[in-house]
This record gives structure tokens, sequence and C-alpha cells, in this order.
């Protein structure tokens, strides 16, 4: 066990902040704390990855991964967080790519990988339905076999970015006889231009346009689009959620939240004292660092076990629980910081060229609505409950 | 950055936990915490045997070339048996002040002795007002010729009754609560003057209320530097609050591991209480607490060589996690065990009381939080 960076890994370190000064185009910049970003901004930052070779981190060299160690990806998150740059959006790299890597056919691996690796497509995810949520098995979408094509009827919510994306993938039921809810579900790749793709924005309560619904009404699919054996999808859809643990506890990004924090702690002033100065803020603060810190060791484990190829241990379930509701409490600090300039409520304003000048402190500006963004945090990807049934079952055998 | 243990310290871990489960089971230690001596002799001299003792020194101390990390696996394993016999006192605290203050001639006098089970050591620093302010002393040692003469009361010295000698924080010169003018003293629990009573301790363990009338000893006795003490009192409490965080984490895991099977078999409604959601959720909040203290201890113990502020920062961080998470886990340990739970029979209660100690040894949860908020906002 040891801490410290080897020689390689400080100039690895060196290497990635250059690129990331160098290279990071500067028409993206400020725009991930700025909370705005487009399609296009997503896939030039991929495309400025790819070019670098850096495409993805996460990935086995075979299919265009970097092949870096353990650390390297470690320090690689580290920077980009510290840079803040675009997230680089999971569902095309981290969710559907290992799925297609582990069940998808040669030519499917062919034709998508490298699309996503280069920036040319962007993904999105159709899982959950009105009636289908934490019981995604319940899901009633139909893919009905109608000579070499599926014909896909049904209703997909909460599509995040489905409004960016090229294509979908979407877990529909083709076996309506199936005895157990989680048998006869299958997942197929759906082009977002198919006749019969409806994509209707949902406007969340912080005033933002991230999820949609996606109507599917009669979109005719090729049978080539089917991943794995048909009915089988359940299997891919789990296997997708339990893969690439890493990065889900967002801990490089959590650590520059409470550097943001801590430095707006420093000037909002509180009984005419900044308000770190307060014990009971400085409390909190205190404990919010100590609780990153134990999940970022917790993440460092499982880094470790992954890279001795023991994969990773039980410690990896908690990553999502403890990573979220982290990053809820960042926010809800920050506004706890701001006070009164919390209130004020201007999404997208000041425009390019207006001249009028803005209210309250620029750090002030959405901190309310992320606040309420981030109460998704604890509800995706399985929501936290959920994730308590399932380390009960798959770690305690409860 | 590494986080694998190497071969050797997987073994020692084999070696420890072997060691706990043939001649370590709960019957037998309840049965030594509750016998006149309280702790086995015979027990220690086989920690010396098998090279526990000497498994965190380096070579050149006399020691087999570990560290931090084997008293971490080390002192995790004796949490899991609830070990009696004072490791930390002995060979963290008193192995520390020698390592990092010690002179030749005390290394020569006490390493080897140390390290081969022949002397006990206990650390008589807290007094019956500093709570846990290491600054706090006003047990005194005025200068006399060329040695120095104490006189002063400490309060709960752990291991005290079984120790042969004390480390002693003694004011050499300043006021109660200055930071300067303390000194660390190595005295023979059996120097004229020294007295002693002896107590066990709610946890199960042993301990002395200490008591310094005029004990005259050599400026030899003196380890380290002479009114300049508490950096070095500072870092090897913080080695022995890594110890401590490993010992708790050896506890949670048996807490946690009891209380799982516990209830898979206990029948309530027809039914294991093991199905009950609210209670399912309750163990999943157990073993996460867990391990985030498993993960601070690795942090804490990882980073017990940095400089000054780094370590302390990172020494309260995880005396705060693991405070928390002591109490969530013994606390609910109990809870979901139901009556037995509360029962002296079951090694649960055990568990639990030693746990709620470790929280206020070497400063409580609340106490670590301000310093953790004072170091970090500087």
């Amino acid at each position: 066990m040891d801490l410290s960076f080897s020689t390689e890994d400080i100039a690895f370190r060196d290497e990635v902040r250059t690129f990331l000064e160098k290279d990071y185009p500067a028409e993206l910049r400020g725009k991930f704390s700025r909370d705005e970003y487009a399609k296009e901004d997503f896939l030039l930052w991929q495309k400025t990855l790819f070019k670098r070779g850096w495409g993805a981190p996460a990935w086995p060299k075979k299919f265009g991964g970097t092949g870096w160690t353990a650390t390297q990806k470690y320090i690689f998150q580290e920077e980009c967080a510290r840079a803040e740059t675009l997230p680089v959006p999971p569902f095309g790299m981290a969710m559907l790519a290992p799925v297609l890597m582990a069940f998808g056919s040669e030519e499917q691996k062919a034709h998508y990988l490298p699309r996503i690796l280069n920036g040319t497509d962007f993904w999105c995810q159709g899982y959950s339905e009105p009636g289908a949520g934490s019981d995604l098995a319940s899901l009633k979408t139909k893919a009905e076999r109608q000579g070499d094509h599926y014909i896909i009827n049904g209703q997909k919510t909460w599509t995040t970015l489905g409004h960016f994306a090229d294509w979908i993938f979407v877990l529909c039921r083709t076996d309506p006889k199936a005895k157990k809810p989680q048998e006869g579900i299958s997942f197929i790749l759906v082009d977002m231009k198919s006749p019969g793709v409806e994509v209707r924005p949902i406007i969340t309560m912080d005033g933002s346009h991230e999820v949609n619904e996606t109507w599917l009404t009669d979109v005719k699919v090729p049978v080539a689009n089917l991943v794995g054996k048909e009915n089988e999808g359940w299997t891919y859809a789990k296997y997708l959620l339990a893969h690439e643990r890493s990065g889900i506890a967002g801990v490089a990004r959590s650590k520059k939240g409470i550097e943001r924090l801590r430095q707006i702690a420093s000037v909002e002033l509180d009984q005419g004292q900044p308000i770190i100065r307060n014990p009971e803020f400085a409390k909190k603060i205190s404990e919010l660092e100590i609780d990153l810190s134990a999940l970022e060791y917790t993440e460092l484990r499982t880094l470790a076990g992954e890279a001795s190829g023991k994969g990773p241990g039980p410690e990896s379930s908690i990553l999502k629980i403890k990573g979220t509701e982290i990053q809820q409490r960042i926010t809800e600090l920050t506004l706890e910081a701001v006070g009164v300039y919390g209130a004020p409520y201007f999404r997208g304003f000041p425009k390019d060229g207006d001249n009028q000048l803005p209210i309250g402190p620029d750090y002030a500006h959405l901190t309310a609505p992320m606040y309420a963004n981030m109460r998704k945090t604890s509800i995706y990807g399985g929501s936290n409950e959920i994730q308590h049934n399932i380390i009960a079952k798959m770690v305690l055998g409860l | 950055m590494d986080f694998a243990f190497t071969s050797e310290q997987d073994m020692l871990r084999d070696t420890v936990a072997r060691l706990i489960r043939e001649q370590y089971d709960f019957d037998t230690r309840r049965k030594v915490a509750k016998s006149e001596a309280g702790w086995r002799p015979q027990m220690w001299a086989q920690f010396a045997e098998l090279g526990l003792l000497g498994a965190s020194f380096p070579e050149s101390d006399g020691g087999f070339g570990g560290g931090p990390i084997e008293a971490m696996i080390i002192s995790e394993e004796f949490g899991k048996g609830l070990v009696i016999e004072p490791y930390l006192q002995t060979v963290v605290i008193a192995g520390g002040f020698l390592r990092h203050g010690g002179s030749a001639a005390q290394k020569e006098e006490n390493l080897p002795a140390l390290i081969g089970g022949e002397r006990l050591y206990a650390f008589a620093y807290s007094e019956p007002k500093s709570r846990f302010d290491l600054h706090d002393v006003s047990t005194t040692a005025k200068k006399d010729g060329k040695g120095y003469v104490l006189n002063g009361q400490k309060a709960v010295v752990l291991g005290g009754p079984l120790a042969t000698h004390l480390v002693v924080t003694a004011r050499t010169s300043g006021g109660q609560r200055d930071t300067s003018g303390i000194t660390v003293f190595l005295v023979p629990k059996t120097a004229k003057g020294v007295s002693t009573r002896d107590y066990p301790t709610v946890d199960g363990l042993r301990a002395s209320e200490v008591y310094f009338e005029n004990v005259a000893v050599g400026a030899d006795a003196v380890i380290g530097e002479v009114d300049n003490g508490l950096p070095m009192i500072e870092k090897v409490v913080d080695e022995a609050i890594a110890a401590v965080c490993a010992e708790a984490v050896g506890c949670m895991k048996i807490l946690n591991e009891a209380t799982i099977s516990y209830a898979r078999q206990r029948k309530q409604f027809g039914q294991p209480i093991a199905n009950f959601q609210v209670l399912q959720h309750r163990m999943v909040d157990m073993f996460m607490a867990a391990e985030q203290a498993t993960s601070m201890t690795y942090m804490v113990t990882l980073k017990l060589d940095e400089p000054d502020r780094q370590r302390k920062l990172a020494a309260s961080a995880a005396k705060v996690q693991i405070g928390k998470a002591g109490k969530l886990v013994s606390q609910d340990a109990v809870q979901i065990h139901g009556g037995m739970g509360m029962t002296d029979e079951l090694n649960v209660g055990h568990f639990f009381k030693r746990v709620t100690m470790i929280e206020s040894q070497f400063g409580n949860t609340d106490w670590h939080l301000r310093r953790y908020t004072e170091l970090s906002n500087r």
C-alpha cells in the first residue's frame, strides 16, 4: 500500500494538464460551470479527446482504449474536474459500449464502437417508462417481429438528453407470454431519425430541459439491431447497471465542488464575518469533506481491486449511494452559503452582447436550480433505495 | 499509488486471525476479562514469539521491517477478538515514542525488551481536568540537579496495572495549557513515589489512576527534547488514532457479521427478520459505514508520515468517520439483536462497549471535527 505517485505518474499528470490547457476547446470553457451546453459541445469534446488518443480511458485497448493504469485513470478524472471540462455523457461510452463489447455481434462492435469513440454518435437510454421506474422489469414497450424487422410501440420516459441523441438503446418486450416479468425482454438499438420516434421535452423544477418523453409509434427497426439474443435483454440490462462503477462516485467533481463552496464561504458574510468562520457552517463543510475523503479512498480501493485483476470488491456497491448523497449535499450547502442571492432566477442570462449588470454575485447564479436539479441523482440509475435492496441481496446475502 | 497488501502482510493477517480464532474466542476473552489479573501473560509471550510485537518496527530498531500498515493489520484483527493485552500502549505508543525520540541508549535498553515481550508500557498523559487536550498538562517535572522530580496525577491510564514502565507527559516549564514546556519521560512503574489505583474499565480492559509524588528520575529518562515534547506527542497520538481506527474496524466487521447471521435465523411473524426491508436497509447502512471506516483507516495509516498539518487533518478526519460509523454500527447491532443484544452473555454488547470507548479515546468526534475545521480553515 502506497499513496505516492511515481515519477511516471507525475509526468502523466503534467501531460494531461498541458493537454487540457492547450487543447480543451476555447468555446467550451466555462460552459460546465454555467450549466449551458449543446449536443455539438459534447461531441466536440469527444472528438478532441479522440484526436489525442484519449477517447475512451475505460475501454480495453483493442477497442481503442488507452491502456492506462488505474492510477492514470484516477489522475485523468482529477485533472478534468480541476479544469472544469464538460463531462463525457455516459450513455454511449459507459453504458452501451460495455454491453456491445460483451454481447454485441462483430458487425455491431465494428460499426457502433468507433462512432462512439470518435464523437460521431450521441446515444441516449430507453429504459424507464411511465409505469416502470424502480420496477423496471414491468416495462410494456413492445417489439413485434415482422420478417426482417421489429415493429416497436410504446413510451419511454426520463430520456436524458434524448433531444440530442442520434440513437437510443431500448428495452422492449418481445415475448408477451413469458412467465416472469424479467423474461421476454430484448435490448434493441434504434435510430432516432426513424419514422415514429417522437421526443417531447420534460422541464424539471430547476427550469432546465435535460429529460424527455420518447414516444415510439410503429417504429420499424432491422432485426440486425437486436443486441445478443432475443428475450435475453434483462441480463444485458443488469450487466449495464453493474458495469463501470468507477467514476459513478463523481469524487473528482465533488472535490472541485467543495473547493468552490469554500471559496464562496470565505467571501459571503454572516454576522459581518465570512460564513466559513461560523462554527455551525464550518462544521457542516468539514463533515462533508470528511465523507468525501472516505468515498475517495473507497473508490481507490475499488480501482486497486480492478487493477489487480480480482475485480471490484463489495465496497464498490456503495459508490453510487454515497457519491450522490455528497453531490446533493454540496449543492445544498452552496445554496445555504449564498444567502438571499440564491433567489434571483435568470437561466441563460445575461445573453452575449447584453450589457446589463448581473444581479448578485456570479457564483450565486443558479445555486438554487443546481440544488433542485441534483435531487435527481439519488433517483436515477436505480434509486438509492433500490441500491440498498441490491446491496442487501447481492452483497449481504439477505 | 497502490492499495494491495504484500504477501508478507497477507501472511501476517492470516497468522493473527488464526491466533484469535483458535485462542481468543469470545468465552475465553470474557473469562479473562473477569479474572483477577484481567489479562494473560502467556498470550503476550505468544504475541512476542509470533513476532507480532516487532512486526511494525524497522530492522534498524530490531524489528521485522514493517511499519504502520503492519500495526493496522494487527490492530484490526485484535479488534475482532477484543484483545485485552496492551498492544496499542506498548507497541504503537511507547514504541512510537522510542522510534521518534528515543536516544540510542534508550532504544537499546527498551526495544529488545519490548519486542521480546518482557517490558509492557502504559501511556500516562490524560489528567482529571485535561479532557482531550494533549497540551493541558499540570503534572510537573522540576529540574533537580541533573535530573527531575515529578509530581501530579494521571487519569485513566489504560493498561496501567499490567505495565512495567510508564511514558509520562509532564510540564517542565510554562502554564497548565501552554503548548510549549511539555516533556516526555520514561519512568519504571517501580520508581519510588509512583503509586496507582487499579480498576477495570467498562469495555473489559484494565486502567489505573497514577500518582507521582516526588518521583526522582535522571536526565536520561527524557524522551526527545526538553520543553518541546508536544509535536512528538501529537505524532505518536495520531499513530495511536490510526491503530484504534483499525481496531474499531475489526469490531464493526464482527458486529455486522453477527447481526446479519442473527437476522437470518431469528424468526418473527413466521419468517426470518432478515426478510424485512426496514431491517435490510439498516444492515446495508451498517455495511456502508464499516466500509467507509475501513477506507479512512487506510487513508490515515498511509498519511502518518506526511507533514504535521496533513497528518493531523488525516487523523482527525479518520477519527470523525470512525466515531460516527462506530455509533451507527454498534447501536444498530444491539437494536437488531433485540433483547438478546442487551445481554452480557452475547458478544454484541461487549463489542458495543469497546467501540463506544474508542469514540472518546484520543479525542471524540466533536473534538476532532473542531481540530479538522480549525486546520482546514487556517
